[in-house]
């Protein structure tokens, strides 16, 4: 079974972000046929993730939400735009992931705003975030402005977004690992290094 | 089973009075609470090691040199002495000295340090941190081992025909335990050489401390130095005590919400919940403790945090006192269902009965007995220097 985990980092409720949310959700959701999808709500982890920025561990919500995000074979995130960035209730949560949680997952990267003159911040925030967590960003971003939410063409840009998205889950789940990943901690517990070679990087780099 | 208590030596403004004690105040503070810790018949008192403010916890040797003096039994520990920044050979000698002074009364457990600055304050770089704690540990193993090292490495100068002075006391190095949170290269490390292995405990939760145990119990027994259950490890444990819970909770809330580490984010009772920090009665005390084994297995050495946050001396040496009363019922406990096989935590005396007795360590500046190499025969060392004895 695929796993597609979609995290959203709207404020209100309704949220125009889970709103698009739910959206590239069903049509990628489609294009998989068989998936199973775990939504995580921000700000229902607001606490929990400022809690992990003071503390160094996560409350019961935030570990299970970030176990979702580690074993995902996909992922669709979605932000609001805060001055001219990702909102910082976003940028918390995975400021707080496993380095490497995110290595070499598929990523659909989605945005939404007021007006569209924020419309870049799809490339210029997001993009570059996603690809220092060595994450696989899909091609094509989705950012809605407001007046998106009534004519027709966001709905071209789902259709294509969630059909790369998918197009990438498929592969990963097919290939197992395309990538190599980096070596987690969780790793290093399943299969610790010994400590002969542990000696001998110290010694001579590694 | 040993009990002891250990200091990061804060200087911390107390948040109900709006009161900073001076570094002074607090520095013989630590010394009249580890004095009470012995009264109270605890076993171990360690002191951290930190160089900046809002810290005393600097030159640790002098401080438990110190207390040394002022005490009879109790073993003088560090919690932790700084692996990664520290010349292991300044570790060698100042640890040797201290064992001598305190007739054996002395063990040390390594850590990385978390203060980022310190390294490049101690000429160091962080992302070498494990490498570090690595490699510097292997020359300090050797140091107390060895009468004459000759070593070469990445990190420090190379020694030719070294020899580190006092040798250990008795022939025997301290005890040494490997401190760590969540790297399991520390666990592996304490496993390989047969040391102790400590969790900090608090401030985590019980996950990071079970899976970091259960890997250095694996890799103990995978090393050959015992059994599974046989590997020796420590845990550290916070409280805050009154005779009523809901006094302890009211009187200890103040300092939790505010303290440096943890305050201002999650609440008390999620804290207390998530890790193993007691706010409440004796009872409640006695018994969370005594829970700890349900993870960890049967374990060598138990250690509590009870001055920090701010808390004015006074009610740290109550909470001391409370303690005291306890104690004997934390004994009782540790050693219900304890299986035979399960050591206690190795001292100066149980390392020198198990070497076969106590020789003469010194240098007299003869052949090393194990290398026949003399310090003067080695190449590059200066003879105006050496020689001398």
């Amino acid at each position: 079974m695929t796993r597609l985990v979609v995290v959203s980092a709207g404020l209100s409720n309704p949220s125009s972000t889970t709103l698009l949310a739910q959206r590239l959700t069903a049509a990628t959701v489609e294009a998989l046929e068989e998936v199973e999808v775990t939504h995580v709500e921000l700000r229902d982890l607001a606490h929990q993730l400022t809690d992990q920025l003071l503390t160094g561990f996560p409350g019961p919500e935030l570990a299970a939400a970030q176990a979702a995000v580690a074993e995902a074979d996909g992922l669709i995130v979605v932000t609001p735009i805060f001055s001219a960035s990702y909102s910082g209730l976003f940028k918390t949560f995975f400021d707080v992931l496993e380095t490497g949680a995110l290595d070499g997952k598929p990523v659909l990267v989605a945005a939404t705003a007021g007006t569209a003159r924020h419309s870049l911040v799809i490339e210029h925030a997001l993009r570059p975030l996603f690809a220092y967590l060595h994450a696989v960003v899909v091609p094509t971003g989705v950012f809605a402005a407001t007046d998106d939410f009534a004519g027709t063409d966001l709905d071209s840009r789902i259709g294509r977004a969630a059909g790369e998205l998918a197009a990438l889950m498929g592969k990963v789940s097919r290939v197992d690992t395309v990538v190599t990943k980096r070596r987690t901690v969780e790793d290093e517990f399943a299969a610790v290094t010994p400590f002969e070679e542990l000696l001998r990087q110290a010694s001579h780099g590694g | 089973m040993q009990f002891g208590i250990f200091t990061v030596g804060d200087v911390t403004t107390d948040p109900t009075t709006g009161r900073t004690p001076t570094e002074h105040e607090r520095i013989k503070a630590t010394v009249e609470i580890a004095k009470l810790a012995e009264d109270i018949g605890l076993d171990v008192f360690a002191t951290g090691e930190h160089h900046n403010p809002p810290f005393i916890a600097s030159a640790p040797t002098t401080t438990l040199a110190y207390i040394g003096a002022q005490t009879k039994r109790i073993i003088l520990s560090t919690a932790t002495t700084l692996i990664t920044t520290t010349d292991p050979v300044l570790i060698a000698e100042n640890y040797a000295k201290l064992q001598h002074l305190t007739d054996g009364r002395v063990d040390l457990m390594m850590g990385r340090g978390n203060t980022g600055p310190v390294y490049p304050w101690f000429g160091k770089d962080i992302r070498q941190g494990i490498n570090l704690a690595v490699e510097n540990y292997a020359l300090l193993h050797r140091l107390w081992r060895e009468d004459v090292v000759n070593w070469e490495g990445r990190f420090r100068t190379a020694l030719q025909g070294f020899t580190s002075t006092p040798r250990p006391l008795d022939g025997v190095p301290p005890f040494v335990w490997h401190g760590s949170i969540r790297s399991p290269e520390i666990a592996e490390q304490a496993a390989y050489y047969g040391d102790g292995f400590f969790h900090n405990h608090i401030f985590w939760p019980a996950g990071h401390t079970q899976q970091m145990v259960d890997l250095y119990r694996r890799r103990y027994e995978h090393y050959g130095h015992g059994a599974y259950d046989e590997a020796i490890v420590g845990l550290g444990g916070q409280f805050f005590m009154r005779k009523s819970s809901q006094d302890a909770v009211n009187e200890f809330r103040p300092y939790f919400d505010n303290a440096p580490v943890y305050g201002h984010g999650p609440s008390m009772e999620d804290f207390t919940e998530a890790t193993p920090l007691t706010v409440g009665s004796p009872q409640q005390v006695l018994e969370r403790t005594l829970g700890f084994r349900d993870y960890v297995g049967h374990y060598q050495r138990q250690m509590f945090l009870v001055d920090h946050a701010g808390l004015p001396l006074k009610t740290v040496l109550e909470q001391l006192d409370l303690l005291g009363e306890i104690l004997p019922d934390l004994r009782k406990g540790m050693a219900e269902g304890r299986p035979a096989n399960v050591p206690d935590a190795p001292t100066h005396a149980s390392l020198v009965a198990a070497a076969g007795g106590p020789k003469d360590s010194t240098v007299y500046a003869e052949a090393d007995s194990a290398t026949g190499h003399r310090a003067e025969d080695a190449d590059g060392v200066d003879e105006g220097i050496e020689g001398t004895a």
